[in-house]
């Protein structure tokens, strides 16, 4: 089934919240090699001026990659995983994510456009904290080859 | 560490190398980074899976090597906050072998000043065995 083009403009409202954990900052900076000690060691970030530690700027494909689940995983979606690459991807921090944070994803699908059979989709993460206040934006693009590209 | 050990934007010039870094990576990182990010893409842990998808073999998850890129930018800004934006493009992948494990390196340049906004642009050539696997690798810092 080819990418439904249709879904282009839809949006989805914020689901559960989110809340970041020192462990799970750990282990994401550990992961990725983030060895600065603002990520796992408390008095370490709380002497740059954070209030605890401070997520690596990646952190937040986390929380995106789950809210972009409702879409790409949606089997109406007509989005083969087997034949996805990932083509781009932008953080934007409107402010650091810290342990303690509760976070709400909205997710807008900007752009489902398709040229020679391959098709591109374009999703953004809106996420904001529990007052509502903007915290991060992430914009990712998956590449969906055609089916006849195996 | 103390917040006073940040550059300062007046000390930056266009094109000027700020860090570099040669980063391992091999199949118990990639596990490991599914773990800890949820992408669970066999690809990127099962040979199997990644050959009878017409890849090389496994090879590393895209976010894996931008994340572990932008390390070198923290570390030389000296807060992770201080990254205010952070893009790229996925141009080519990175295979992981079994046994032994791919090496990726990074170097970091000034790309742009931008005195109004306090910020630079921080680019980032990133390569295996001399090949580009990011591109457009562009961090934004801002700066005391």
């Amino acid at each position: 089934m080819p990418v439904d083009t249709s879904f282009a403009g839809r949006a989805y409202p914020p689901g559960d919240v989110y809340v970041v954990s020192r462990e799970k900052l750990r282990e994401f900076a550990e992961a990725t090699g983030a060895v600065h000690p603002a990520h796992t060691d408390v008095d370490a970030a709380r002497a740059l001026g954070h209030r605890d530690v401070v997520a690596p700027p990646t952190f937040a494909v986390v929380i995106a990659q789950r809210t972009e689940a409702q879409y790409v995983d949606d089997p109406a979606a007509g989005i083969d995983f087997s034949r996805v690459v990932h083509a781009d991807e932008r953080f934007t921090h409107h402010r650091p994510i810290h342990a303690g944070d509760r976070l709400r994803t909205a997710l807008h699908v900007d752009a489902v456009t398709q040229r020679a059979g391959l098709s591109m989709v374009t999703t953004r993460c809106e996420i904001v904290d529990d007052d509502g206040a903007p915290v991060a934006t992430v914009v990712s693009t998956l590449a969906v080859r055609p089916e006849d590209d195996a | 560490m103390s917040a006073a050990a940040r550059p300062a934007l007046a000390d930056l010039a266009v094109g000027q190398e700020v860090a570099r870094r040669t980063i391992a990576v091999d199949r118990a990182r990639l596990v490991r980074y599914a773990g800890a990010s949820g992408d669970f893409n066999p690809i990127h842990w099962n040979q199997r899976v990644a050959t009878s998808v017409g890849l090389p073999g496994v090879i590393a998850h895209g976010m894996w090597t931008m994340g572990a890129a932008v390390a070198v930018v923290v570390d030389w800004v000296g807060d992770p906050a201080a990254v205010v934006d952070y893009q790229t493009r996925f141009t080519r992948p990175v295979p992981v072998p079994d046994p032994g494990e791919a090496s990726v390196d990074v170097v970091a340049t000034v790309g742009a000043l931008d005195a109004d906004a306090g910020t630079a642009r921080i680019d980032l050539a990133v390569t295996v065995e001399g090949a580009r696997v990011l591109g457009k690798a562009q961090a934004v810092v801002r700066l005391g």
